[in-house]
């Protein structure tokens, strides 16, 4: 294990019944780079950023996140340790304002939220930072609107807002273009693009173009195993690779 | 806003005129109506706070009017007659139950937490039958009602300004908390708790808060409605009056300020108006309601108000 990984995951286990989503998983994601996790349909992506974030439980092994085990700990914990994540399906307040929907995500890291009198939509402390992140994701314009009445691209921008506003040191990003038309796809890329110079990001995508774009480096999961990780160029010329998962594309 | 603020004018103003105006008319019994529906009111402000604003359906909230009763009662009974302290220990006494209750149901999700809710207080009104010293299932009579000094509780007009008080305090506390942190904590995680828990909140910390300040809340509208009826039975917490308040808070409006105020008087003044006109007046309102359910999805303050954004 390099000294700069932020996460590291070793032997991580989980079975459904007889299913095993995750075989024995090592996975180490360095300070600074951005780590795509690939693979077919099934191949257990979501189960394995879901024990990262600390939404299932693994049956066993370790995920050490910043030097310290985090495995045993509840997702609210994850995230106020900076373990952000977004999710595969749209996940936000949708009756909220968009702004108030990044605000609640600046609130969540500001310390606990026992305070029962103060009008938390009038706290600067809470909405200045969230009106500023919502222009960061170019979103400024719509932070009255109601998150319902926001594009699915959109929703998709603001869900990554709140991952942001938490201030994380890693984001698990769980397949952020799913459900895009090409040109938002090509949009959230660019976006992503400036992201990736500021954070560490795991990215669980499906779009080849976009993950041959951002990442650093790539991760190759087939049921439940990964079976390569290395440089872009590296995993596009493995053999193994191509047969198991590339091969249906290329 | 401007409306609301007109709305809340009108609605207090005419609260405050009403005992004059009905004494002069000769109707003292609806000064006593009145007095009854804003006690419930509370009650139902209470409920509206966890079920509303944190998504809690609580089927048993009826125990903390029983709990806030009893507690005048039974402190008549040892002959203490000081109301403050029969404010206060209804308060605590439903603070603590509200506290053993919610941590074991707030576990739970959907219907099995309306279960759990509903089997406590039935728990509670088995309790209460079963207790012989305080009269068991025909209930006790109060000995004194609660001695408060400033305001005389016997006086039919000046307990009638007490409650009007008191619930105007319970509706601005609540309507601060919700739009406090907390409360946007609170109703954000309704909204969509996995994305909650995602950010940071752990749920369960600031739902029971909420469940425990609801349960001190109607506490105290249970200290005021046993000193109301002079007369406390198990029925105060019989699943019947925990689903009227429910009922309150749905035709009113959940989550919505006045919704629950709204929906008590509702509620009351027209079960008054048509239990005069027919004994059958269940068969009528019954169905009323579904209807009011079905098309009026915001309750009577959605009708009223546009929603926040």
């Amino acid at each position: 294990m390099r000294d700069a990984s932020i996460l590291a995951v070793r032997q991580l286990t989980k079975s459904f019944g007889a299913l095993r989503a995750t075989d024995g998983i090592d996975f180490d994601v360095r300070e600074g780079e951005t780590h795509a996790i690939i693979g077919p349909n099934g191949a257990g992506k979501t189960t394995f950023i879901g024990q990262l974030a600390g939404n299932l439980r693994p049956d066993g092994g370790r995920i050490v996140f910043g030097g310290e085990d985090i495995t045993r700990l509840a997702a609210p914990r994850r995230a106020r340790k900076g373990l952000a994540r977004s999710f595969q399906i749209t996940s936000i307040y949708p009756e909220f304002s968009a702004l108030a929907n990044v605000a609640l995500a600046v609130q969540a890291h500001a310390g606990h939220s026992f305070r029962f009198w103060g009008d938390a939509r009038r706290d600067r402390s809470l909405m200045e930072p969230a009106k500023k992140i919502l222009e960061d994701v170019g979103l400024g314009a719509r932070a009255s609107e109601l998150a319902a009445n926001l594009s699915h691209g959109e929703q998709r921008q603001l869900e990554v807002a709140m991952a942001l506003a938490t201030r994380p040191r890693l984001l698990l990003l769980d397949e952020p273009m799913a459900g895009m038309g090409a040109e938002e796809s090509q949009r959230m890329i660019g976006f992503l693009g400036t992201l990736r110079q500021r954070y560490t990001i795991v990215l669980v995508e499906h779009d080849m173009d976009a993950v041959f774009r951002l990442a650093d480096r790539i991760s190759v999961l087939v049921y439940g195993r990964l079976i390569a990780t290395g440089a872009p160029e590296e995993i596009r010329a493995n053999p193994e690779v191509r047969t198991a998962y590339l091969g249906e594309d290329a | 806003m401007r409306s609301r603020i007109l709305g809340w004018t009108i609605g207090v103003a005419l609260l405050i005129v009403l005992p004059p105006v009905l004494l002069a008319l000769g109707q003292p019994f609806y000064v006593d109506l009145v007095r009854r529906i804003m006690i419930l009111a509370i009650a139902a402000v209470s409920l509206n706070l966890i079920l509303g604003y944190g998504g809690m359906v609580s089927f048993g909230h009826a125990a903390y009017i029983g709990i806030g009763a009893y507690a005048v009662g039974i402190l008549g009974f040892y002959g203490f007659f000081n109301g403050w302290l029969h404010f206060a220990v209804a308060m605590l006494a439903s603070a603590l139950v509200a506290l053993a209750i919610g941590a074991v149901s707030i576990r739970t999700n959907g219907i099995y937490f309306i279960m759990i809710t509903l089997a406590f207080t039935q728990m509670l009104y088995y309790l209460g039958i079963s207790v012989a010293e305080f009269g068991g299932d025909d209930g006790m009579r109060l000995k004194r009602r609660s001695e408060l000094g400033l305001v005389d509780v016997n006086d039919p007009v000046q307990f009638y300004y007490l409650v009007l008080a008191l619930m105007l305090i319970a509706v601005v506390l609540t309507h601060r908390i919700v739009n406090s942190r907390f409360g946007l904590v609170l109703r954000a995680t309704k909204s969509n708790e996995a994305r909650s828990r995602a950010i940071g909140f752990s749920p369960y910390p600031y739902r029971l808060t909420a469940f425990v300040v609801a349960g001190a809340m109607c506490g105290l509208a249970g200290a005021l409605y046993g000193n109301h009826t002079n007369y406390i039975t198990p029925g105060l917490m019989s699943w019947q009056q925990s689903g009227d308040i429910m009922f309150m808070v749905i035709l009113g409006g959940m989550a919505s300020t006045a919704g629950p105020v709204l929906g008590a008087f509702a509620l009351l003044l027209f079960e008054d108006f048509l239990s005069g006109w027919t004994q059958h007046w269940q068969v009528i309102l019954g169905p009323l309601l579904i209807l009011s359910v079905i098309f009026f999805r915001r309750g009577l303050a959605g009708i009223l108000y546009k929603p926040d954004a």
